[in-house]
């Protein structure tokens, strides 16, 4: 049985390869032209692409670059109450707000390296729990079925809902006392006899990747419907003619296919999830609980709660850095696998 | 890059809303902090009194009630982009925190002469607007102080005659209390400000100070450790409070005591909120705040801060003039009493202090607190950094004791500690 599905399975995989050796064989192609002898003899460029470019532009320098640029000025700089008025009049301390944020000894760095592990866990668990959710829903809505339409718009309802109101609904539902999560736990099911906490305490850690993944799971939903839509029914036909059963149909053609999605999807999760601000802020207030303490929060409370914008900015300029480096070395190795595929 | 993108977005969120300041001489924006039961209550509690100013100055004033979970940070953001209102109202103990940024227009002598004169302001309201030698960076406009407010018929039924004077009768008072799915008090464990101020008040009658003559933390010393412990053990050991409390942010602690689920509550001038939850003025009874029975050596006698809301101008204003004015006007005698009437707050000028509006019992202990047993938070640019830090350290004692975790000295010490280490 294994035997005969072998054959069937392998061509799908080699159709994907297929694809992949002309991608990588093009590439290089265009790569080089323009240092071929035709570059020289190309017609002098119009203004035209840049003018249409420039809205964009200024706007990306607007928004992003000079944001950024002020950011890693300020890191460097001692701003505290007594400049933000005036920031040229703020002490330049050099690398001293680095030296806090990377001194594990001291408070400030013990609490934002507890911090950066709680993000880490809270960003794996839930992306990786978002991602299969969203996957699982999106295969067994692949094939039509009476009802699929209502299915898919009530799987996206949480995508839709604006991220606030959302997240104070679920404040209400973890309070203890009155909160429908400990009055379904306690009292319908008997479940535990003392209703537990859900926003303060070690709970609060699990309350907050419910929510996020309950806010998160439907885009990931979303994307991988879209991909699916892109497998050709050949290729389960023909799997399914050569026998392969659900599984195997899943394994060597749905995921495969999905790579290129899923190589978007995971990566956009994850900064996503990262740097998720609104759930933690909405859910805890101003100040979470140590347990569920994520880095954005963190910086928040560090900058103006604290108000210390030097150390603040030095911690979300050490953040741009690793995410920068998570980022890049995500794409160099998923690239060098495509290459090497 | 995140403090950057907000203070800009601020900054654009300001511009785009309209809140430029005063275009020179016939408007005013304004920032009133929430004093009544909502934003849209205070601002038809506000109107009646603005079209009254404009009236008689031909200056319209456009106001905007911002809650207090934004105010900080909106105050900020127009402290640094010198965009936002002309006019605002600041919780008292920010005063020396935002006077430190110097976008806030000095009330030096000639500048009060313009509101009045400097003598028309109670002077334990007027210390809390600012560092003690430099001129005052507001001028108060409502006074407030803590008070214990007990549910009268929980008291008849548990047979207590008289509201508890010490912490000691408090916890035995409040055992009587607690049972039956009612509490014998209510506390307002995770939020961060309401923490910080009992922890100031706990820390005087144990003789303990935040911050040194020199104006460095001093959070962990044993004084403090013991008054934190204190006031965290009325629910981790005296267990008068219900744990369910350590998550309470939204004034709940409130709405437990108008629904008869806790029967005491300690609370800055209670009762128009208590008021808007349907509870009536004769259910119950205001005291003053207890003491320790047996003060250590060097315990104050201090039972509340000198708490209020001050009345400041931004420096970037083109109105200095007109704004000032306003000021007058929101400090006169007519406007102290009508506003402080409604929410129940107290004037913040002597000459009405004997004004009829005020003769209710719970206006009479605050008064009479306020002249005699309140002292000022530290005025110290710090103020607000303390209160969010040891606030959300207090918060954690209060999670662990909820949580059945014990609340030792250590463990109070090493929250104190981690979080004055956190100053820098």
């Amino acid at each position: 049985m294994g035997g005969a599905a072998d054959p069937p399975t392998a061509s799908p995989r080699r159709d994907l390869d297929d694809h992949h050796h002309l991608a990588t064989r093009r590439r290089p192609g265009r790569r080089h032209r323009p240092a071929g002898p035709s570059a020289a003899r190309r017609p002098r460029r119009s203004l035209l692409p840049y003018l249409l470019l420039a809205p964009a532009v200024v706007l990306e320098l607007a928004i992003h670059v000079i944001p950024m640029l002020v950011g890693a000025w300020m890191s460097l700089l001692e701003l505290t109450q007594f400049h933000i008025r005036d920031w040229s009049g703020a002490p330049f301390v050099g690398l001293d707000n680095y030296r806090v944020v990377f001194d594990v000894d001291s408070a400030a760095g013990a609490e934002l390296l507890r911090s950066f592990r709680v993000t880490v866990l809270y960003t794996v668990l839930s992306v990786g729990l978002s991602w299969m959710l969203g996957t699982t829903a999106a295969v067994l809505l692949q094939r039509p079925f009476r009802g699929r339409a209502v299915l898919r718009a009530l799987f996206l309802t949480p995508y839709a809902l604006p991220v606030y109101t959302a997240v104070i609904t679920w404040t209400f539902l973890f309070q203890r006392d009155t909160g429908l999560v400990n009055h379904v736990l306690v009292d319908q099911l008997g479940l535990v006899d003392e209703p537990p906490f859900w926003l303060i305490g070690d709970n609060s850690f699990v309350a907050l990747l419910i929510v996020s993944i309950w806010r998160t799971w439907p885009f990931a939903f979303l994307c991988v419907m879209a991909g699916l839509q892109n497998i050709p029914d050949e290729l389960y036909e023909a799997a399914a003619m050569d026998g392969a059963g659900f599984w195997r149909r899943l394994r060597s053609v749905t995921l495969p296919m999905l790579r290129p999605v899923n190589l978007v999807l995971l990566l956009v999760l994850f900064l996503w999830t990262f740097n998720d601000f609104n759930t933690p802020y909405v859910l805890f207030g101003g100040s979470a609980p140590a347990e569920a303490d994520l880095i954005s929060l963190h910086i928040y409370r560090s900058s103006f709660q604290t108000w210390d914008f030097g150390t603040g900015s030095a911690m979300s300029v050490v953040l741009l850095l690793f995410l920068l480096l998570v980022t890049a070395g995500y794409l160099l190795l998923t690239n060098r696998r495509r290459n090497d595929a | 890059m995140l403090t950057a993108t907000v203070l800009a977005a601020a900054s654009l969120t300001a511009c785009g809303s309209g809140d430029e300041p005063g275009d020179g001489g016939t408007t005013l924006t304004y920032w009133a902090s929430n004093q009544g039961a909502s934003l849209e209550a205070d601002k038809e509690i506000l109107q009646p009194e603005l079209d009254k100013f404009e009236q008689q100055t031909g200056i319209k004033v456009n106001v905007e009630v911002v809650p207090w979970s934004d105010l900080l940070n909106r105050l900020l953001a127009a402290a640094t982009t010198g965009q936002g209102p002309d006019v605002v109202n600041i919780g008292n103990t920010w005063s020396a925190s935002l006077q430190a940024t110097g976008a806030l227009v000095e009330f030096d002598d000639a500048t009060l002469d313009k509101v009045g004169g400097k003598d028309r302001f109670v002077p334990a309201a007027l210390a809390a607007a600012g560092a003690p030698d430099k001129p005052p960076a507001a001028v108060p406009l409502y006074s407030l102080a803590y008070a214990l407010y007990y549910n009268k018929q929980s008291f008849a039924d548990a047979g207590i005659t008289a509201p508890p004077t010490t912490w000691e009768e408090m916890a035995e008072v409040g055992r009587k209390l607690t049972g039956d799915g009612t509490w014998g008090l209510a506390v307002e464990g995770a939020n961060p400000s309401e923490n910080a101020h009992h922890a100031f008040t706990f820390a005087q009658q144990y003789g303990g100070e935040w911050f040194d003559a020199a104006g460095k933390p001093t959070f962990d010393t044993p004084q403090n450790v013991a008054a934190v412990k204190r006031y965290v053990d009325l629910m981790a050991v005296d267990k008068i409070v219900n744990p369910s409390n350590a998550e309470y942010a939204q004034n709940q602690s409130v709405s437990d005591f108008a629904n008869g689920k806790a029967a005491m509550l300690l609370w800055q001038a209670a009762g128009a909120n208590l008021k808007s939850q349907s509870m009536a003025a004769d259910a119950y009874g205001v005291a003053p705040v207890p003491f320790l029975a047996n003060p250590p050596a060097g315990g104050k006698q201090v039972n509340s801060m000198v708490a209020g809301i001050n009345i400041a101008v931004f420096k970037h204003t083109k109105n200095l003039d007109g704004a000032l004015e306003f000021v007058k006007f929101m400090t006169s005698d007519t406007e102290q009493v009508t506003l402080n009437k409604t929410y129940g707050s107290l004037p913040a000028v002597g000459t009405v202090a004997a004004d009829p509006a005020f003769a209710a019992d719970e206006q009479k202990v605050l008064a009479q607190t306020l002249a005699t047993t309140a002292a000022p938070l530290p005025q110290v640019p710090e103020e607000s950094t303390f209160e969010t830090l040891v606030g959300t350290a207090i918060k954690e004692l209060f999670a662990d004791a909820a949580s059945g975790r014990p609340v030792t000295e250590d463990s109070v010490r090493e929250k104190l500690t981690r979080a004055q280490q956190q100053m820098r």
